[in-house]
């Protein structure tokens, strides 16, 4: 082979050793394919403008115990529970990937130029971040979801916007992007300062390179691997917040997220209907598992300094 | 070391401003006024306009230019500040009671559920991370880490929903919601360590694991001392500086209490109030907790720092 070995060939060739991460990836694979799945059906239907199958109520069957034509059964409005489910797992993705929409520029970016520049930005920075630090994260969370839910449903501009994201969900993930970013942020600062005084930036710097390329074109490749496990080990965080935000009613009301669905199911379980908390719980559980499971691995993987370093410079 | 805790110490200025400035931007920037929240919504314009002119909510945000120089703080955030500072944090809007005597009543139910939840989970954490690390590779480090991983995968509400069903409904064993006695406290309490010991376990775990392979380590077991004697005279002395930072950094959020627990099992606790007031819009209850939350997290953070110089006498604080 001529190729010279990068990370991720490396990184690739340990992973595939690991059976277990591997039978991580192939669950997380299949919640992948349930997602486009749910966004196809959810699409197909709102671009049409007809109100799509999982939304539809048939009285006549509430609240039946699993069945053949509904294996997880049915809810209060006779809307099959797997469907529910199905439903559940765009929304859980949709919050992973808005979040962190929210979370990767704003940490990154503030790590980077924190870490480079140090002094003054750097002090600015840390105050920044120890502030969102001292108050209690579900706490801010729910304060900024609630105050942005609020903003996002008066506002006409954002109507445009709330036609197609659920207002709901747009609140959680700005109340869990604008306190999530904190860690990414430690973590990138602290990579930029020891690359900032490696060779080749120095190199570069000598060259006449201006801060902005050596930051995001010389460093960056070289922190890129941190964006990736700092993401997958956030997002089953933000699946079981999104599940404590919607019971306590800041989250998602007009969709059927895991966490809305565990909150009406809830009022269920005392008439001996456990179908549905269980189909939740064990939708959400085997996603976060994978994703907790396949994240260590390919933090392992990627940087095995990395485990015991996020608890060191916090 | 007196001036490093000292400037520590002093950060809590700015940093309880920034929290302040937050909350304040959230509620009353972005939240729109508050005059309407308190009013209701039949209340006509004459009532808003009154109630915004008594709680000075009619004054400029910041700094008020028109009453250049004499009232330029005449505005509505250094007013909060002043006021916080005198110890006053107002009245509830809904209850009309003081805010801090809301807060005393809320204390010790909230330390009651999260003094013993904090130290049980602490000791089964690092007993379970000791045990999967001495006995590493081993069926009694996977079966622990199989728990662990399990038990934090899984919604702290299922959790929450199944004991509250099985155990306490069903079963009979506990109380299902309330705060009159001792009994009340064991169901929250218990589902509280089930559902966070998992990711301590496991980040301990880790942290003794980078340990075992030290140098030092292996010098003291070469000089003949027994793996038990190098498991807890040395690795864990050494392991204990993540294990603090991960540890009393939790600390000030035992005052702000457990939340979740707190609005299920319906302990009238400082969460529960917290939740409640950020639904009413009540504000000067988000303003006083979150004030006095700040501060502690400070404080804590000073502690962990000196905490670290006994736990390795190689770090000095400068």
């Amino acid at each position: 082979m001529n190729t010279p070995d990068t990370l991720w060939r490396i990184a690739w060739r340990q992973l595939r050793r690991k059976r277990l991460a591997m039978v991580c990836l192939a669950i997380l694979g299949v919640y992948a394919a349930v997602w486009v799945y749910a966004e196809t059906q959810f699409w197909s239907a709102r671009l049409r403008g007809v109100i799509p199958a999982y939304k539809q109520s048939h009285y006549d069957i509430r609240n039946q115990p699993p069945s053949l034509a509904h294996p997880l059964g049915t809810n209060y409005a006779g809307r099959d529970n797997l469907g529910q489910m199905i439903q559940g797992t765009r929304i859980a993705f949709e919050i992973g990937l808005l979040t962190s929409l929210i979370v990767i520029p704003i940490g990154f970016a503030l790590g980077a130029v924190a870490g480079y520049f140090g002094r003054k930005v750097d002090t600015a920075v840390v105050y920044l971040y120890s502030v969102v630090d001292s108050v209690p994260g579900i706490l801010l969370i729910m304060a900024i979801a609630y105050v942005v839910r609020g903003a996002v449903e008066r506002s006409e501009a954002m109507q445009a916007v709330t036609r197609y994201v659920d207002a709901g969900l747009l609140a959680v993930c700005v109340g869990m992007g604008f306190t999530g970013w904190v860690g990414l942020c430690r973590l990138i600062r602290a990579e930029y300062m020891k690359h900032r005084e490696r060779q080749y930036v120095l190199a570069a710097r000598a060259l006449g390179v201006s801060d902005f390329a050596i930051m995001f074109r010389h460093i960056a490749p070289n922190v890129l691997h941190l964006i990736i496990i700092n993401f997958t080990l956030r997002f089953p965080g933000l699946v079981l917040t999104e599940a404590v935000l919607s019971y306590l009613g800041v989250g998602i009301a007009n969709e059927p997220s895991w966490g809305a669905i565990i909150n009406d199911a809830k009022q269920r379980l005392w008439l001996g209907n456990w179908w549905e908390l269980g189909g939740a719980t064990a939708a959400m559980f085997f996603l976060v598992l994978a994703l907790n499971l396949f994240g260590d691995a390919l933090r392992d993987a990627l940087d095995p300094k990395l485990r015991t370093a996020e608890a060191k410079t916090a | 070391m007196s001036a490093y805790i000292l400037r520590r110490l002093l950060s809590v200025i700015p940093i309880t401003l920034g929290v302040l400035l937050i909350t304040f931007l959230l509620f009353r920037v972005v939240g729109g006024n508050p005059a309407y929240r308190i009013a209701g919504k039949n209340a006509t314009q004459e009532r808003i306009a009154q109630i915004a002119r008594e709680r000075g909510y009619d004054k400029p945000y910041f700094l008020n230019w028109q009453a250049f120089p004499t009232g330029l703080f005449d505005a509505q955030f250094p007013r909060l500040c002043r006021q916080l500072l005198r110890g006053d944090f107002g009245e509830s809007i809904k209850t009309k009671q003081r805010v801090s005597t809301m807060l005393r009543e809320g204390v010790l139910p909230s330390l009651c559920v999260t003094t013993p939840l904090f130290f049980i989970e602490l000791a089964l954490a690092i007993a379970l991370a000791l045990l999967a690390a001495y006995y590493r590779d081993t069926w009694i480090d996977r079966g622990i880490m199989v728990v662990a991983v399990t038990g934090m995968s899984i919604s702290s509400l299922v959790y929450i929903m199944v004991a509250q069903y099985w155990l306490a409904s069903e079963w009979r064993l506990f109380p299902v919601w309330g705060f009159e006695g001792p009994q009340y406290l064991v169901l929250p309490v218990l589902i509280g360590v089930v559902a966070g010991t998992g990711g301590s376990v496991r980040f301990y775990r880790t942290v003794m694991l980078d340990e075992m392979y030290q140098d030092y380590v292996r010098t003291a077991r070469a000089k003949g001392v027994s793996p038990r004697g190098v498991l807890f005279r040395h690795v864990l002395r050494n392991a204990m500086i993540p294990i603090l930072t991960n540890v009393i950094v939790a600390i000030p959020f035992l005052y702000t209490g457990a939340l979740l627990l707190e609005n299920f099992f319906g302990i009238p606790g400082l969460g529960r109030l917290t939740v409640t007031a950020l639904f009413t819009g009540d504000e000067d209850v988000i303003f006083a907790t979150t004030f006095i939350g700040a501060i502690l997290f400070v404080v804590a953070n000073t502690i962990t720092d000196i905490a670290y110089t006994w736990a390795d006498p190689r770090i000095r604080l400068r």
